[in-house]
């Protein structure tokens, strides 16, 4: 279990206890944060789950994967600390992670 | 006009397989989809990556799923509409009427929503100011390339729309070729083309930068592009070219008096209805209690759907259930010889 804080564009904190294996993005899927579209589902296909991770969180989690970079091209305004929050898995180490949404996914 | 049993919107694994069902009771379909080319997300997200979760096929790629279908209903004669949207659907009499973005229309009382999590739409400039030169000098595909000829055109993107693109153009215009980082994720042969022409001075090469602001009066003269390391260039460009991949949209579905709810449609798990008698959604689009979002749930679904259609395509006739495996009707329409 995890706390993880979702910042949304209009700047309002949403945290929440996501369980352990379940997804950064399945997260706020399943709890109904706004600006996560998820649209692929999980597949690393979309690039609509996209979040930057906060500075002192980027180097903690679990590096990028072949693909995800690539994806992250199509991403809406991707900067260095983007992640596409599909591929972020939870778990007891991420407690406290904070990530913000960008203002579209698309 | 067009006039068919049941319209099926969305050419992905669920609407192709839902097409086999229609034909397989007899009854007659046409598909429309928004993309230049059969197969939805299977085709356009991931035709390269394994599938394992298909009954009976252990592994597949999107783009043999797709294929197999194809062959499937190879035996039938179904009219697909390519590159057209769906932008109205209007109740006449038992009739809906449907009209897509080429003018094309429809008569059918049968409406099937297979359209996954919408249309694809290319992905556009995170710059809004771009909205004002759409379609005059910022495109997201090109139609007519002798436009560019003798001009300054700026390419953002890193795939292989993005570097044939600029490999191309540069025969003839004078091209930037702008990416966020120094990797490219098109084909290699490509990318060393490109980095060829860069080094011949063909091609301006600038990456780990991205568009910040666009400029122009009447016409585009400049965008803004800025670095990673926050170095900002102002290039003098008659034309921006953003090649960004495609992004789905629900579009003009959420316009049509159905049960939207988070881009999903409601619908009951005997018939696969929406509200709206005669509209159905199947596949990734539809939601009910236990929803899964599998190609296999389509592929039921759709079968239900098509079921459903028979009796307002033919009121004054009975369904009567047949397995392929024994009705003469059903090989028949198979065109395969009976026993």
């Amino acid at each position: 279990m995890a706390k993880i804080t979702y910042i949304t564009n209009d700047n309002k904190n949403h945290t929440i206890e996501v369980q352990n294996g379940l997804t950064v993005m399945e997260g706020a899927v399943q709890n109904d944060i706004p600006g996560i579209d998820a649209d692929c589902g999980g597949g690393m296909a979309c690039a609509t789950c996209h979040v930057y991770v906060n500075d002192e969180w980027f180097d903690k989690i679990t590096p990028k994967e072949d693909g995800e970079e690539d994806m992250l091209d199509m991403a809406f305004e991707p900067k260095k600390n983007s992640r596409l929050s599909c591929q972020i898995i939870v778990s007891d180490e991420l407690d406290g992670l904070t990530v913000n949404i960008p203002s579209k996914q698309g | 006009m067009n006039k068919t049993d049941a319209l099926i919107i969305g050419a992905g694994p669920t609407g192709l397989f839902t097409a086999h069902q229609l034909k397989l009771i007899g009854l007659d379909c046409e598909v429309v989809d928004n993309l230049d080319k059969i197969g939805g997300q299977c085709i356009e997200l991931y035709p390269d990556k394994p599938i394992y979760d298909i009954p009976a096929v252990p592994e597949c790629t999107g783009e043999e799923l797709t294929n197999n279908l194809i062959n499937q209903i190879k035996p039938f004669d179904i009219k697909f509409h390519l590159s057209n949207r769906v932008d109205e659907v209007k109740k006449e009499g038992n009739n809906w009427i449907v009209k897509t973005n080429n003018g094309t229309k429809f008569q059918t009382p049968n409406v099937i929503i297979a359209g996954g999590v919408g249309s694809f739409e290319p992905r556009k400039f995170p710059v809004k100011e771009c909205e004002k030169f759409e379609n005059q000098s910022v495109f997201y595909s090109i139609k007519d390339k002798k436009i560019f000829e003798g001009k300054t055109v700026s390419i953002f993107g890193g795939g292989d729309s993005a570097l044939d693109w600029a490999v191309e153009l540069s025969k003839n215009s004078k091209v930037n070729l702008i990416h966020r980082r120094d990797d490219f994720r098109g084909a290699q042969a490509t990318v060393d083309k490109v980095k060829q022409l860069a080094k011949e001075g063909k091609i301006n090469l600038l990456t780990k930068f991205q568009m910040t602001g666009i400029k122009g009066e009447n016409k585009l003269e400049s965008i803004d592009i800025k670095s990673d390391n926050k170095e900002l260039k102002t290039l003098q460009t008659d034309y921006a070219l953003g090649f960004f991949g495609l992004i789905m949209q629900l579009g003009p579905i959420a316009n049509w008096g159905l049960n939207i709810d988070k881009k999903t449609i409601q619908v009951d798990t005997e018939k696969f209805e929406t509200n709206q008698k005669g509209i159905y959604a199947v596949g990734d689009i539809c939601s009910y209690p236990g929803k899964l979002k599998l190609i296999l749930s389509g592929f039921h679904e759709g079968a239900l759907a098509a079921r459903a259609c028979f009796k307002l395509a033919r009121p004054n006739e009975k369904y009567r259930f047949e397995f392929t495996t024994s009705s003469k009707s059903i090989k028949e329409r198979l065109g395969v010889k009976s026993d």
